[in-house]
């Protein structure tokens, strides 16, 4: 009882949230200054572990997730940041400048009893709207495309990239469409916007939004990001706004607080990590006053921040530049264990707390070369250690077994380029590795692909949101196929009806890329002729097949 | 994704003028570049030149949409023009109808244009002419068919009926689905 008396902040009875609010705010006092407030028999530790599991009834989060928040900022800014994910943030609308002026946008919605003030002075689009009597989703103004409804932190990114009028841009993870509209209404509608996004419904709102303020420039399409420099290379900017966690909108999403734990962290951290490598190489860092990616999460974890961009650097040819936004807390160069580049401060993090917009992250590399560097013997090991681990929860245990000799054949398919480079450590370090290393370095060398493996590629290639890796001879192939079918087509013109069963009858057509024609001399060699021959005589007697056919 | 077969051209080209007359050829030939028409998954896409190139590294099945979509071929091959096609119709638009700010929403809602609703309308407007309908503020809402001729438009009760409906912008809440 004396023990209570004394200390009745650390008894731990159940309570109610009253008291149990009474005493965060009792202990956050005591250990604001313990050494003169404290108990001197109790430690720091048994402090917050009381508080620790106060915070989480009250503001009923899990364990994880409180205690990373706890890692990340001090006492005084944590109330903080909890207390502002209980409250929503201000809806706020983007002009659509390809349409209207801010200043006739907030008259004609101010005639329609809407309470709106400009943003802030860092943008020049945007209102924020503090009550409104008709849903601000649904007047004739936003249905005529005049603004779209887009948080205050998603500007940022697409200023961030400073898109300029006739690049080539690729938006990879779209939906819902609220930064792809930004930059196409900073292109003024030219040049070329590549919208990508994995979700096929998610799709629907994009292309309705796209419509709906008047954007022309855009190409949509459904493929898993990661497959980007595969269906098409070379843009002057790429936006990857990652998918992650959430844990930065925790005010719209409270799901969020409960069923977050490592794995999904570590989840996301890897999926982020494929998607920026597969960023920064459909990026060319050639393109005139191009070659920025802009990597932005609506997270505050460092793990999908920080990491990743670190990750990218020592990976890439790539550093990080100014954002050019003007506000905004530094990133972490060194958090807990982990030590980043010293350029890490360039980037830029937001919280719900002192910016009142939702947690976001932002950085922009600039890509300096477009070769891939060699990785170290060391760097490469460790990295492959850290993507096998992290992989590992989200597969099972056999699969983890696995990934050691899947991962590196699935970076090499990745990155054709420098398969020889990676081959040799990983054969010193991998045996399992060997045997499908092998196998990949044959198809290397032949480079020759069967029609069967070409139509299994474009099979799955179809699917929504499928990934698409490059296939190595693959473009030769299609050029084979083309010559061929084009000289079918020159030659099957004087006898037209037989030459539809004949393309389905001649599986053949794969060892006999090029059909060369009596007109068009150049066979390569006698075995083509042969096969050739062969392929013709097979034909004859398929076509008489038919024709017996049509006659019974 | 391929060009129209002329018969497609004729039909869209047919429907088209419904609303824009000769000005179908300000479509075609623009300063800014060459356009086309493309039809993809039976709708019709209208796109420069170039990034309609691009948009063919895509395969079909996951190509979702590129340019400006106008509209869509119906099972039975008549051609159906979206709201989508809304900003390339207005500035062209030959015959105009401009409704109350009290029939806005009601318009908006996918209802016919009443003679009470009726703020302005185009002179000599024929009957069953497409016209594009705008709010009071020139904002274009959407468009349909006029059921009445201008002249006809002077003497009827406030209740009939002015312009048919075909589609509107409230469409991109309704039906986002069916958009592409």
């Amino acid at each position: 009882m004396l023990v209570l008396f004394r200390n009745p902040i650390l008894q731990s009875h159940p309570l109610g949230l009253e008291a149990v609010h009474q005493r965060i705010k009792d202990v956050t006092t005591v250990l604001s200054d313990l050494r003169k407030r404290g108990d001197p028999t109790r430690k720091r530790m048994e402090y917050m572990d009381v508080l620790k599991k106060d915070l989480c009834t009250y503001y009923s989060y899990n364990e994880f997730l409180l205690t990373k928040f706890i890692e990340m900022f001090p006492l005084s800014e944590l109330i903080a940041f909890l207390e502002s994910n209980e409250v929503s943030r201000p809806i706020t609308i983007r002009t659509n400048s390809l349409k209207t002026k801010r200043r006739d946008l907030a008259q004609a919605l101010i005639t329609r009893g809407v309470n709106l003030d400009p943003l802030g002075k860092w943008t020049k689009v945007g209102l924020v709207v503090y009550d409104s009597p008709v849903p601000v989703g649904a007047t004739p103004e936003y249905l005529a495309g005049h603004y779209m409804i887009q948080g205050a932190s998603s500007f940022l990114p697409v200023m961030a990239l400073a898109p300029q009028a006739g690049e080539r841009i690729l938006d990879m993870c779209a939906a819902p469409g609220g930064k792809t509209t930004y930059i196409a209404q900073l292109m003024k509608n030219s040049g070329l916007i590549f919208v990508n996004d994995v979700n096929k419904a998610r799709l629907k709102s994009v292309v309705g939004n796209l419509h709906r303020m008047g954007i022309s420039n855009t190409v949509v399409s459904n493929y898993d990001g990661r497959s980007f420099p595969a269906i098409m290379g070379n843009f002057s900017r790429v936006l990857l706004d990652a998918p992650c966690s959430g844990t930065g909108v925790i005010a719209k999403d409270p799901s969020v607080k409960t069923n977050k734990d490592e794995t999904d962290i570590a989840h996301c951290s890897h999926m982020q990590k494929e998607l920026i490598l597969a960023a920064i190489d459909s990026c060319n860092a050639l393109a005139t006053n191009g070659g920025y990616i802009v990597y932005c999460t609506c997270s505050v974890m460092v793990e999908e921040n920080e990491e990743v961009v670190n990750y990218a650097l020592r990976k890439r040819n790539v550093k990080l530049v100014e954002t050019g936004l003007e506000f905004g807390v530094e990133g972490f160069h060194r958090y807990r264990q982990y030590r980043f580049h010293p350029s890490m401060k360039l980037t830029r993090r937001f919280y719900p707390h002192t910016h009142n917009m939702d947690g976001f992250y932002v950085a922009k590399l600039k890509k300096f070369s477009n070769q891939i560097p060699k990785p170290d013997l060391d760097d490469e090991m460790e990295s492959d250690e850290g993507i096998g681990s992290e992989s590992g929860p989200f597969s099972d245990n056999e699969i983890t077994k696995d990934t050691s000799g899947e991962k590196p054949l699935i970076a090499s398919k990745k990155r054709p380029n420098d398969d020889g480079a990676e081959e040799i450590p990983k054969k010193k370090t991998k045996q399992a590795a060997n045997k499908k290393k092998s196998d990949s370095s044959k198809s290397d060398k032949g480079t020759k692909i069967s029609m069967q493996k070409l139509k299994k590629y474009q099979k799955r290639k179809k699917k929504p949101g499928a990934i698409v890796r490059p296939l190595t001879g693959l473009s030769e192939k299609k050029r084979n196929i083309n010559a061929y079918l084009a000289k079918k087509t020159d030659n099957k013109k004087p006898s037209q009806p037989k030459s539809k069963p004949k393309r389905k009858a001649t599986p053949g057509d794969e060892t006999t890329p090029t059909k060369p024609v009596q007109t068009k001399p150049k066979p390569k060699n006698r075995s083509v002729r042969k096969d050739k021959a062969h392929g013709k005589t097979k034909k004859s007697t398929k076509s008489r097949k038919n024709e017996k056919q049509l006659k019974e | 994704m391929r060009p129209l077969t002329e018969e497609e051209t004729k039909i869209l080209f047919e429907k088209l003028a419904k609303y824009i007359g000769e000005n179908i050829k300000l479509l075609i030939d623009r300063p800014d570049g060459t356009y086309c028409f493309r039809l993809h998954k039976e709708r019709v896409y209208y796109v420069a030149e170039d990034i309609m190139r691009r948009a063919a590294n895509v395969c079909r099945e996951n190509l979702i949409s590129f340019g400006v979509c106008f509209g869509k071929f119906t099972k039975t091959r008549k051609f159906r023009l979206h709201i989508t096609a809304l900003d390339y119709l207005a500035p062209y638009a030959k015959f105009k109808i401009w409704v109350k700010p009290s029939a806005e929403q009601s318009f908006l809602y996918g209802n016919h244009v009443m003679k009470s609703g009726l703020g302005r309308i185009t002179d000599n407007t024929p009957k069953y002419q497409g016209v594009v309908v705008y709010s009071m503020a020139d904002v274009p809402l959407g468009f349909g068919v006029a059921a009445k001729s201008t002249s006809e438009c002077r003497k009827t009760d406030p209740m009939s009926i002015i312009s048919f409906h075909q589609a509107d912008v409230g469409e991109y809440l309704r039906n986002e689905d069916s958009l592409t």
